[in-house]
């Protein structure tokens, strides 16, 4: 790693109450929409491929916390984190799961393409590494617009051996664009560890040789990864140029609802239970004062009713016409 | 009436383009050098580069970037040099470009375009010869288009500019250098989707793309002193097609022949011969005779490529068949 990403390693700091209350309401919001996900999409109420992101919250709250409608989001496959975060509305999000009238694509995208203009979220993809040229060519257009606003692209570990991902970080660089690529390496891509896909262990190792400043956070840490991602965000609004932050963290679901699982050793899995972002955050909290065990309980209850009535809301949204398909093949 | 070439009403259409509209820019390997068909020559003079911008290799990239800059207002036009490279900008252009309407619920538009040329002939060999057309237009949410000379690229690149769906620009390396006589005025922007007729005949209807154009019309005005009287159709645009005007001319003749220069086998020749049969199964007094490269990768050797190409004499023998 390059040494001026010393200062973006330092832990510690502190945080304004306030908005440690938003990163836990945030995170909370996350885990409760997706543990109630795992039944719907069980029962076939929810359709298509659904990647959890369970104890991977943190990444997503302190990254898109700090992002306003104007400052486009680009995710992957393991969305729902990142929508949230980012502001799409929860009941729209899981009417789209369904296959619904009322989701935020009008039931044509689903989990794998989830995507919100008016909340800047540009998008959800099914293609590993897929969304990676396109935060460059939005970041490119913010550039010669002249507002620099920043775009941020989320990608995991197993994108980073992809071609298109070399192809992108190298083209940021050379065209300096605010482009910030947040690697979320929870160390598995599908049902396989990062040692068996390449030699390289950090991510941000392989930023370094296109002059890209990189540097790795525990993305377990929701009040780390926010302090670091706004250090990003500062300098990449400057016009400062590219950055990767790697948020290292671990994902607690299986790779999709219903992964046949085994390819993990438990005690493994038992170890990330104490460091599971949430947990954490409320220990935490206790200890600087920014929110006592009750408060964070009642912020765990109004997440889940917040749930209960985005299912409500969703079952009652009718599925889409039939001539929707034809109607959105080219746009008019 | 004005002397020009293809490749150089490329450039003064994609400058005119720029100079209208400041959303349009161009990416691509060598563009702001003008690269080597010299069909961006003078846009980085003209406009710079932070509006012309010479990207690596990494067609993947270009193509992505340009979806991306596309979702967020631009209107980039961008380069893949040979449609053989396509291969590399695949993945972009057909999940992400022709998707991303759809799978949004129509909120994000994707107004790019992507130039490429194929087609053989220069002893390029078989990867920098070939014709891949029918691949894109198997992808719905594209629109394809394969000028057939300077007045077509003229007409139709600035309305593949002006629409909000991504527009594949198929352009051919063999004509680029053609000379031809542009009116004075110039030419005024046609819809995607039109065909033209570009001779009327009565005796057998002949659909062409792009080089075939012009070897169709050496054929028809052979045909004329054999007393067979041939129309020719350039489709234009692949996609959309316009079934319409070339039914109505199967009607009248009830004889159709397609020619194009990408192997017959799977290519956009099946596709019309079977809108054409669906749609005028009863006019037709013959089946439809199809003209195409045969079932080989393009070979470098002078006389094998000529041998391979499909070109006048293939589509007399078409017409030959058809008026059996
Ligand atoms: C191009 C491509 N190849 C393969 C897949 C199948 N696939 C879906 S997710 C995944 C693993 C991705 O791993 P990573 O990028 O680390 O993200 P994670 O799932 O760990 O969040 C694979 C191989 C795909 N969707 N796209
Ligand atoms: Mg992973």
């Amino acid at each position: 790693m390059a040494g001026e990403n010393g200062a973006l390693r330092q832990g510690g700091g502190t945080l304004d109450a306030n908005v440690a209350r938003h990163l836990l309401v945030t995170m909370w919001r996350i885990r409760a929409f997706e543990e109630r996900l795992e039944p719907l999409k069980r029962s076939s109420t929810v359709h298509g491929l659904t990647h959890l992101s369970i104890g991977q919250e943190a990444v997503a709250a302190g990254v898109c916390t700090q992002l306003g409608n104007d400052e486009i989001v680009y995710s992957n496959h393991r969305a729902h984190g990142h929508a949230l975060a980012k502001g799409v509305d929860m009941g729209r999000l899981l009417a789209e799961l369904m296959g619904r009238a009322d989701g935020c694509c009008r039931g044509l995208g689903g989990s794998m393409h989830v995507v919100d203009v008016a909340h800047g979220f540009f998008g959800a993809t099914g293609v590993v590494g897929g969304n990676l040229p396109f935060a460059v060519g939005a970041a490119f257009a913010s550039r010669l617009r002249g507002d620099s606003a920043v775009v941020v692209v989320f990608f995991g570990d197993g994108a980073a051996q992809a071609g298109i991902f070399a192809e992108s970080v190298n083209l940021a660089s050379l065209w300096q664009v605010p482009v910030v690529f947040v690697c979320e390496n929870n160390g598995f891509a599908e049902f396989t560890p990062r040692s068996a896909h390449t030699r390289v262990e950090r991510v941000s190792d392989l930023a370094a040789p296109f002059h890209v400043t990189a540097a790795t956070v525990d993305g377990n840490d929701v009040v780390e990864v926010h302090r670091a991602f706004g250090e990003v965000l500062a300098s990449a609004s400057a016009g400062k140029g590219p950055f990767l932050l790697e948020c290292l963290t671990h994902r607690r679901s299986g790779h999709y609802v219903g992964d046949p699982g085994g390819y993990r050793v438990a005690s493994d899995d038992e170890s990330w239970r104490d460091k599971d972002p949430i947990g954490r955050l409320v220990r935490r909290g206790a200890t600087e004062g920014w929110f006592g065990e009750d408060a964070a309980r009642a912020i765990e209850a109004a997440a889940r009713d917040e749930v209960e009535a985005a299912v409500a809301f969703a079952s009652a949204s009718p599925f889409p016409d039939l001539t929707l398909p034809a109607d959105l093949t080219y746009a008019r | 009436m004005v002397r020009t070439t293809y490749a150089a009403t490329v450039a003064a259409t994609l400058a005119a383009a720029m100079r209208a509209d400041e959303r349009v820019v161009v990416f691509g390997e060598d563009v702001a050098l003008g690269g080597p068909y010299l069909t961006t020559k003078g846009l980085a003079e003209a406009f710079g580069t932070a509006r012309v911008v010479n990207t690596p290799i990494s067609e993947a990239a270009i193509c992505g970037a340009a979806i991306g800059a596309a979702q967020s207002g631009l209107r980039p036009v961008v380069e893949i040099m040979f449609v053989d490279f396509i291969g590399l900008a695949l993945d972009q252009l057909v999940n992400g470009a022709a998707k991303a309407h759809f799978m949004s619920g129509g909120q994000l538009r994707v107004p790019m375009v992507l130039r490429t040329q194929g087609g053989a002939g220069q002893r390029g060999g078989a990867q920098h010869s070939q014709s891949l057309e029918s691949w894109l237009v198997h992808v719905p949410g594209l629109k394809v288009v394969m000028p057939s000379s300077a007045r077509e690229v003229a007409a139709l690149l600035p309305s593949a500019i002006a629409d909000d769906s991504p527009v594949v620009v198929v352009e051919s390396k063999t004509l680029y250098f053609r000379h031809e006589d542009l009116p004075d005025e110039g030419v005024a922007p046609e819809p995607l989707g039109t065909a033209r007729v570009l001779r009327q005949g009565r005796d057998v209807t002949i659909v062409a793309t792009s080089r075939m154009v012009h070897e169709a019309l050496e054929a028809a005005r052979q045909l004329a002193m054999r007393g067979i009287d041939a129309e020719v159709i350039d489709p234009r645009t692949l996609v959309p097609l316009d079934l319409a005007t070339i039914a109505a001319s199967v009607v009248r003749t009830g004889r159709l022949v397609v020619a194009h220069e990408a192997v017959c086998h799977g290519g956009v020749g099946a596709e019309i011969a079977a809108q054409v049969q669906a749609a005028c199964f009863y006019d037709l007094d013959a089946p439809v005779v199809r003209v195409g490269a045969p079932f080989t990768p393009v070979p470098l050797s002078p006389m094998l490529e000529d041998a391979y190409l499909p070109g006048t004499a293939e589509i007399l023998d078409a017409v030959d068949a058809a008026l059996d």
